[in-house]
């Protein structure tokens, strides 16, 4: 195999690998909040239905949190199996906060196994309560850790290269790098935000599916107030990372908005395909493109024309961006709407259609999440380090990565099929009014 | 003491909590498969399943941990290891994943199957002989440079008996270990059959570890000489590892304290392990790479050492309170309560 296939298989092997973990490492993320948000008001208002739905969503937490960790692992490893030059290279500034995720990592680990098995162990819920806070922030932290990673790959800094040795190192510097706030913010956002809406749609699910109990819909309100706090938060920020990216990385903003020549007053181009280098059948909004660029209408905005060809990202970007705007945007009126009818008592958010819609929800987050990545990661093409290394000097040299990539999508397939079954299974054999019946009885023979 | 050394030390350290961890996990599973093969389920899983559950995840992590740390401190690893190691390293990681996955889809999904919990336990005994071959590599002469990038000898690989030896050891060793450990859990936990059982395999496995373990010094003598030298050298640590480990089989015999006995085997352990470790020092893969060619840069060490530290304030309390509620809580060994989520 030449380097030009190990490059092609490694790369594919990564958004492989990453595409999958990231499906459950966003609900690894936001699902100990649900829970511990849940558990709080469960004790705040003395409602059992709260402690049972943060008990319900723990025990499939489990599951979920064991594929994530086993593909957390797979992609740990292979970032140095696939990408040796550039771990190498990188090593020597980003190590620190790499390090820190593993400590967030092992701290989450140890108060997950903690609260897992605790549940009936304290008279009182608010300390169990208290062995959630470090999960919930483990869970967090690890994301915020790795996600200083992938911003230090968008934005190097912290380093000066003199003749191709790094000098002058300053760790801290490239922890703290440009891409930082916008990318932790948004990343920790959105996985707050898609839980919510995962759990939403089980909710969701689960009164279309015949059962009207008060506790589906007790937990689908509940979501879908979180869902909406964290879609508003999530719009925010990403208004900022536009900001970012017109101002330290241009040409994967152009690239995204298909903005060939440099010009004031740019408007911003929406959905549309290109067809032999002409946009066709967008919509154009005038101004705003400047506004997401600069904050102001009339600003200028740098085009591709003032990029080398062989340093232009893919322009297929355009499409992932538009999918990840148009769900985040969407879900934000959707969940506006759920709540605010459900204030006024409009009767329509009951209705079986609009349930449906609800269940598209989580599926379609967790399809803006894998969109968003794409762009991220695509648009950061051809380098593996914006400027300094590109992406075909830092794989492997290898002849075996093809073989790899079928032994990882077997087993992808098989830890994907395998959460399914167990997931449905669990939650089927034993539905909410089961669980309810089982612990008054249990309760009641305490009693007696 | 200088920072590379620190360094090195604390990844051993790191290392070594994953070889006895990880040993306890695999070993539960293999012989909880084997009870099971031989329809005496009943008397090993509950033990099992109980130390098991609330610490796979933290098992794991000590692995991640010291990658990770790998790279940090030593980032030229990456080039070396990372290029070679890619099949031996994803074979081991589709098993982990496999085993870990499962592990929570069978006690949390109710999923139990026969046939999978014989998966499970063998599973566990190829994870050690996959990972240990990186042992055997760092020994040299199984890398060649071929125009700037390290290749991997497969064939020279496999066809040498000290892959093998290394790869016989690490599972007996673990074998040896989960059932010291597992000895004096189930003893703890008042189930006398499961003691008794397990006690037969601590001393079954006790002898085969002591051989192979003296035939890799040997063996080492025509490998690799500068290695075998330094282990001479160092005879007095490894001396008293023998006799940590006279210690431990006696105990058992006598069926005495067996926590005592778990910890005079935690001590041979460690010993033979740094005695190991110190021997192999200057290298990293012997003859490329020593720990100072391929250490970091200075800010980044001393940032590491901090985060370190820090984190092992967090981690030490936490590890002290899992082990409280778990390991040394008799309600919950005994299982006289089901905490379950």
């Amino acid at each position: 195999m030449g380097n030009e296939e190990a490059v092609f298989f490694s790369r594919i092997l990564t958004e492989l690998t990453l595409s999958f973990h990231i499906l459950y490492a966003t609900i690894g993320v936001g699902v100990p909040l649900m829970i511990m948000i849940a558990q709080w008001v469960g004790i705040k208002k003395n409602d059992e239905h709260y402690i049972l739905l943060a008990r319900r969503w723990a025990r499939g937490f489990v599951i979920t949190v064991a594929v994530g960790v086993v593909t957390g692992t797979a992609i740990g490893l292979q970032l140095s199996l696939l990408w040796p030059n550039f771990m190498e290279l990188a090593g020597n500034v980003i190590a620190l906060p790499l390090f820190m995720e593993t400590f967030a990592f092992f701290f989450e680990a140890i108060f997950l196994g903690i609260y897992l098995y605790t549940w009936d162990r304290f008279e009182n819920q608010k300390k169990h309560l208290l062995i959630l806070i470090p999960v919930a922030i483990g869970a967090s932290f690890s994301a915020v850790f790795i996600t200083i990673v992938n911003s230090f790959m968008n934005a190097p800094q912290g380093f000066d290269l003199v003749n191709g040795e790094l000098i002058n190192i300053n760790p801290l510097l490239a922890m703290f790098n440009p891409a930082m706030p916008t990318k932790v913010a948004h990343v920790v956002a959105t996985a707050y935000m898609t839980s919510a809406f995962v759990l939403a749609s089980i909710a969701a699910y689960r009164l279309l599916k015949g059962s009207n109990h008060i506790y589906h819909k007790k937990a689908l309100f509940l979501t879908l107030k979180l869902g909406l706090i964290f879609s508003i938060a999530t719009a925010i920020i990403g208004d900022f990372s536009g900001k970012y990216l017109a101002e330290y990385q241009p040409e994967k903003l152009a690239a995204a908005e298909w903005h060939f020549e440099t010009e004031e007053n740019a408007s911003l181009v929406m959905y549309g395909v290109l067809d032999d280098g002409e946009v066709k059948y967008a919509i154009k909004i005038p101004y705003a493109l400047s506004v997401l660029a600069h904050g102001n209408p009339f600003a200028e905005v740098q085009g591709l024309d003032q990029f080398p060809e062989d340093e232009v990202p893919p322009l297929y970007i355009h499409y992932l961006f538009d999918l990840m705007v148009t769900i985040g945007i969407s879900l934000t009126g959707l969940s506006a709407l759920y709540v605010l009818a459900t204030w006024r008592r409009w009767s329509f958010v009951q209705t079986k259609w609009f349930r449906w819609i609800l269940v598209a929800g989580g599926p379609l987050a967790l399809l803006a999440i894998e969109a968003g990545w794409w762009f991220a990661e695509v648009g950061r093409q051809p380098w593996v380090l914006r400027g300094i290394m590109r992406t075909e000097d830092a794989a492997t040299t290898s002849g075996q990565v093809d073989l790899m990539l079928a032994l990882f999508a077997g087993l992808y397939l098989i830890l994907g099929i395998g959460s399914i079954v167990v997931l449905r299974r669990m939650f089927k054999k034993n539905p909410v009014e089961q669980e309810i019946e089982d612990r008054r009885k249990e309760q009641d023979g305490d009693i007696t | 003491m200088t920072l590379e050394i620190i360094g090195i030390s604390v990844l051993w350290m790191f290392l070594f909590g994953y070889v006895i961890v990880a040993s306890i996990d695999f070993g539960a599973g293999f012989f909880n498969a084997y009870n099971t093969l031989t329809r005496r389920e009943h008397i090993l899983t509950n033990i099992i399943e109980r130390y098991l559950s609330p610490v796979w995840e933290v098992t794991n992590v000590f692995l991640v941990f010291f990658f990770v740390g790998v790279i940090g401190f030593f980032p030229k690893t990456a080039f070396y290891y990372g290029t070679t190691l890619l099949v031996p390293a994803s074979i081991a990681i589709v098993l982990l994943a496999i085993r870990g996955s499962y592990y929570a889809f069978a006690m949390y999904g109710s999923y139990g199957h026969k046939g999978y919990t014989f998966m499970y336990g063998i599973s566990g005994l190829f994870i050690p002989a996959s990972l240990s071959v990186v042992l055997t590599i760092s020994e040299g002469g199984f890398i060649s440079m071929v125009n700037g990038n390290p290749v991997l000898d497969y064939f020279g690989l496999f066809t040498s008996p000290l892959t093998w030896s290394i790869v016989v050891l690490s599972i007996t060793a673990l074998l040896y270990i989960s059932a010291v450990f597992l000895t004096w859990y189930a003893n703890k936990a008042g189930d006398s059959s499961a003691t008794d059982l397990l006690r037969k395999y601590a001393l079954i496995w006790s002898l085969p570890t002591m051989i192979t373990a003296g035939g890799i010094i040997f063996e080492l003598r025509s490998h690799n000489p500068e290695h075998y030298a330094r282990i001479l050298d160092l005879w007095w640590v490894f001396g008293l590892s023998f006799l940590l480990f006279v210690g431990t089989v006696w105990l058992i015999w006598k069926r005495k304290n067996y926590g005592l006995a778990f910890g005079l085997l935690t001590g041979q352990f460690a010993l033979a392990f740094f005695g190991y470790g110190v021997s192999h020092y200057p290298y990293l893969l012997y003859p490329y790479l020593t720990i100072y060619d391929s250490f970091t840069n200075e800010a980044m060490a001393i940032a590491l050492i901090v985060a370190f530290i820090a984190g092992l304030g967090l981690l030490l309390p936490s590890l002290y309170l899992l082990l409280r509620l778990f390991l040394f809580n008799k309600d919950y060994v005994r299982g006289n309560k089901d905490y379950h989520a």
